[in-house]
């Protein structure tokens, strides 16, 4: 079904509508009025200000912290720092070698050495300030390369994964061979909302937190260790979210205005600053990675051979997974029956690197489908084509061995993107503000050249390697104060702005035939929903939730068919009503719930996966989501600025639950996968962050973002509740490529490095030795 | 260890996160250990949505933003950048868009401040928070605020707008979920109800 094409203004309904119509947010008439209430914007009386110290060196000793003159100040009422702790002295994801403050060694530049709380923000910087630390300054390790045998920054050693894939026939070699090495940037995520929330302390000597977050329940595992506490005393709830994009799995401040607050026996606020906020999460991985591609002089790929190397930064973090992807995926989605693919992530000196959407697709997708274009030149095929002939399908193999069991139309996707409109050609009279460089209005029509790319990518859906990965939900129907049955939906789904509390409406609507759906605000009250990370809650929340709403559907049709004397299989819940299947006799729904309310509990468990083995095989991944991208750009050659004036794409998308709240993923990943393609990049020199700000650091703006054209493919996954995938990563996959390709095509430039930014372009282009 | 050793870093670069870049607070140190009682306080009344409002004992170096989120109980306004990148923060100074991060509440003495909680009564929407209701123009919601109190004014100040003028005039407002193509949306159905509201 073709997405609605642009620009599309939607209709306003009228009538309740239900799941694949385009509901609209819950959220939005308070958000849109400015009083939904973010983690930033909470308050509550006696409240005091949590302010973190950061290390301004990438590699230190600590030789001693004075607060006394901190502590001194009126208005401070704590200082806690590494000496302060009674918990575990460490946290993380996977694993636990993040310390909570600096632990006599700084890993990074702005890790944590101390935490204040203050009556006031202004106050709290200034004790900050009056805190003394005396630092032995060490040679920073920030060359990833080197740091696999470098002596070790952490007790755990250098390496936190190398993934050793052998596929097929490791050494097999094809007619046409093409190499290159390639390199990516660091991105953030640069969700509006910076890290916030509020410390509560509670009178049984626990802790309620309010925070932006994306996994509630991994957050307060980590906490509860921290601290010293039984997970029952550490309660969670979110608050409202700005945003995420992977940089909220990662504990930010939870942990240290949860300290604050038990030691000052008060409320502890803490908000980042947006410098702030550079320093106090984690990147998307800065990368380098060499490929050589086999094929036959048809086109068929013969054998891929890979070896990258992933910066992690300081700490574990997500590296392990994203490893992971970055090498189960390295070849993109093309059949490749022998691969010989080398994954590490390694641990330097520079800032910790995590989730961010994509999660280590995004990297590989840039090599392999820059690969894929030089290998059609080198054939003398048109790009397209070459992409055609090597298409993954459902019962191919990936690189681990894996057989595709769900849909894989990956063929779709690039011949129904093929196929969408192109721009109109660029017109000599425009306003000089639609050029390459825009307000700038520095370039000339007549040097702009226009270019046309094309790439395609892929990753899993849900957490991989043998993970249980599960969402929980809790649904209770009964009578509202006027008497309707209203539904009331409790899951710790964290809603980051993806939409998810518009679907658990559309679904509990649709399963249980009422129209008044409540959502119970998310805490850790609930079981755990799972990480709003790698394109899942609407398969797992959704499946969670759907799961639930069924467990009470059979409780109800038990109630009317006892009152008809029939069996409750004799029996259908339709709106508002249970109704015998022939139609002849009905009992409202109402009735059924004056015997009282109606509540199921219910896991949704996606199907197990396994391990990867010594050689990288094995059946590792659930399902899979695919989308191809391509991007037409202008460039002026000779200031190097490049203006992208269209991109197209056709993604799976499974079935489309909520046609709007798709198509805003999709605009939305693709102004990522343009940001990292153009312009953002986290600068680091030795170990320094050099441009944490939204002066320096390049954001996509209304100006930037060209008209999006889309399509979908949609084609029901066996296993997923309704067929539907998840849609928030596949747009930042491949789009990057697709743009880097089409600046390629303009210039002759081989550009293999991203963000491409106008030296790669306007200067010649250094003479590289071999890798 | 001194205050003019940079590669050691010291009391003062320690509080900042980036000690290559110049801090004019810190360069020459904050005042002392006296705290609050360096902390000088105003009290002054601001004119929000009408309101006239007190601030009482209130620091001086506070901006406007948080003035507002943080002492008016009008947090609407939204603090993503704090140095007038994102306009997330973005408010009405005597009928001017602001940057609310960059004005010192102090400053704003005298002039009529409107915020998006002033856009409409209570309970409800004006026509362009309908529109991005409608369009699918709110993800996470964040810089929705200031992004409607842009082009609130755009379309009041220029109704007939182009789609390049109006990029333009939201250019200094950034969102990091929608890719602006929902937010451009909500544009053109604004322009279109008010056209036919005309006709």
């Amino acid at each position: 079904m073709p997405a609605p094409s642009l620009p599309a203004t939607f209709t306003r309904r009228r009538r309740a509508p239900g799941l694949g119509e385009s509901v609209l947010r819950p959220d939005a008439p308070p958000k849109v009025r400015g009083e939904f209430a973010f983690s930033s914007d909470l308050y509550v009386d006696g409240m005091v200000w949590g302010k973190t110290l950061r290390s301004p060196h990438p590699h230190a000793r600590i030789l001693g912290i004075d607060i006394t003159d901190a502590l001194r100040m009126p208005g401070v009422h704590a200082v806690v720092t590494q000496d302060d702790l009674w918990g575990s002295r460490t946290y993380g994801l996977e694993r636990h070698d993040q310390p909570v403050f600096a632990d006599t060694v700084v890993r990074f530049h702005g890790e944590p050495i101390a935490a204040v709380a203050a009556d006031h923000p202004e106050l709290a910087a200034r004790a900050c300030a009056a805190i003394k630390v005396e630092y032995e300054v060490l040679e920073p390790l920030v060359d990833a390369e080197a740091a696999i045998t470098a002596p070790p920054i952490h007790p755990d050693g250098n390496v936190f994964r190398h993934i050793r894939l052998r596929h097929g026939d490791p050494d097999a070699t094809g007619d046409v061979v093409v190499e290159g090495t390639y390199e990516v940037g660091m991105q953030d995520q640069a969700f509006l909302g910076p890290e916030s929330g509020l410390a509560v302390p509670s009178e049984d000597g626990g802790i309620e937190l309010f925070v932006a977050t994306q996994w509630l329940h991994v957050d307060r595992d980590q906490i509860a260790a921290c601290l010293n506490l039984p997970r029952e005393k550490v309660r969670l709830s979110l608050a409202g979210t700005g945003g995420a994009f992977g940089g909220r799995e990662d504990v930010s401040m939870q942990i240290h205005a949860c300290l604050l607050a038990l030691v000052t026996r008060r409320p502890v606020k803490m908000v980042y600053s947006r410098e702030e906020s550079f320093f106090g999460h984690v990147h998307r991985h800065p990368a380098k990675l060499w490929f050589r591609h086999h094929a036959r002089r048809d086109g068929t790929l013969v054998n891929v051979e890979s070896r990258m190397v992933f910066d992690g930064g300081a700490y574990t973090s997500s590296s392990t997974a994203v490893i992971a992807n970055a090498t189960c995926f390295a070849a993109g989605p093309y059949q490749v029956p022998n691969a010989k693919v080398d994954g590490y992530a390694v641990r330097t000196n520079n800032p910790p690197c995590g989730a961010m959407r994509g999660f280590g697709a995004v990297q590989t997708s840039f090599a392999a489908e820059a690969q894929m274009d030089k290998l059609a030149a080198a054939l003398g095929m048109d790009p397209v084509e070459l992409r055609l002939i090597n298409a993954l399908k459902t019962h191919d193999q990936l690189l681990t061995g894996q057989v595709i069991t769900g849909v894989a139309p990956v063929e779709e996707c690039i011949r129904a993107c093929r196929e969408l409109p192109l721009p109109p050609a660029a017109d000599p009279g425009a306003d000089l503000m639609t050029l390459p460089g825009g307000a700038g209005r520095t370039a000339l029509s007549h040097n702009v050249r226009r270019g046309v790319g094309f790439a395609v990518g892929f990753k899993n859906l849900a957490f991989s390697e043998g993970f249980d990965d599960y969402s929980s939900a809790r649904v209770r129907l009964e009578l509202g104060a006027d008497g309707e049955p209203v539904a009331t939906v409790h899951v710790a789904t964290a809603e980051v702005g993806q939409g998810f509390v518009t679907l658990a409406q559309q679904i509990a609507r649709a399963e249980l035939g009422v129209g008044s759906v409540v959502l119970h605000p998310a805490d850790t009250q609930v079981g755990s929903a799972g990480s709003t990370s790698a394109s899942r809650q609407t398969m797992i929340s959704g499946g969670a939730v759907q799961m639930a709403c069924a467990g009470v559907r059979e409780v109800v049709l038990e109630r009317a068919a006892l009152d008809l004397h029939l069996a409750p299989a004799d029996m259908v819940l339709g709106d508002g009503e249970l109704t015998t299947k022939d139609g002849e006799r009905s009992v409202p729904l109402a009735d059924a719930l004056r015997a009282g309310p109606v509540e199921a509990y219910r896991e949704f468990h996606h199907a197990p996966t396994d391990p990867l083995d010594e050689n990288g095989q094995g059946n590792a991944h659930w399902s899979l989501a695919f989308a191809a991208h391509r991007a037409v750009v202008d460039v002026d050659e000779e200031l190097g600025l490049v203006r992208v004036v269209q991109v197209a794409t056709a993604q799976d998308i499974g079935k489309a639950l909520n046609p709007l709240a798709v198509t805003g993923q999709v605009e939305g990943g693709i102004a990522q996968g343009l940001g990292l393609a153009v312009m953002e990049e986290i600068v680091v020199v030795d170990g320094r962050i050099r441009n944490p700000s939204f002066t320096d650091y390049l954001l996509p703006t209304p100006l930037d973002m060209p008209p999006v054209v889309q399509t979908w493919i949609e084609q029901p996954e066996r296993g997923a509740p309704y067929g539907a995938k998840g849609v928030g990563e596949p747009p930042t996959i491949s789009s990057t490529g697709a743009i880097v390709a089409a600046i390629r095509a303009a210039t002759g430039r081989p550009l293999d490095r991203i963000p491409v930014r106008p030296d790669d372009i306007a200067l010649p282009t250094p003479t590289t030795a071999a890798p | 260890m001194s205050a003019s050793d940079p590669d050691r870093g010291s009391a003062v670069s320690d509080a900042l996160h980036d000690p290559t870049t110049s801090d004019s607070r810190g360069a020459q140190g904050y005042p002392g250990t006296d705290g609050a009682r360096d902390l000088p306080l105003e009290t002054y009344v601001l004119s929000v949505n009408g309101r006239e409002l007190p601030v009482d004992d209130a620091w001086v170096g506070e901006s406007l933003l948080y003035v507002l989120r943080e002492r008016l109980g009008q947090p609407g306004s939204k603090n993503a950048c704090e140095q007038g990148e994102c306009g997330s923060c973005s408010v009405l100074m005597d009928g001017a868009v602001v940057a609310s991060c960059c004005v010192l509440a102090a400053d704003a003495v005298g002039s009529a401040i409107t915020t998006v909680e002033g856009l409409t009564g209570e309970g409800e929407l004006s026509d362009v928070q309908r529109a991005f209701i409608d369009q699918g123009a709110v993800q996470c919601g964040f810089c929705i605020p200031g992004m409607i109190v842009a082009l609130t004014d755009l379309l009041d100040r220029s109704p007939a707008a182009s789609e390049l003028e109006m990029r333009e005039a939201i250019s200094g407002n950034l969102c990091r979920c929608t890719g602006y193509g929902r937010i451009f949306a909500a544009f053109r159905q604004v322009q279109q109800e008010r056209a036919h509201a005309r006709a």
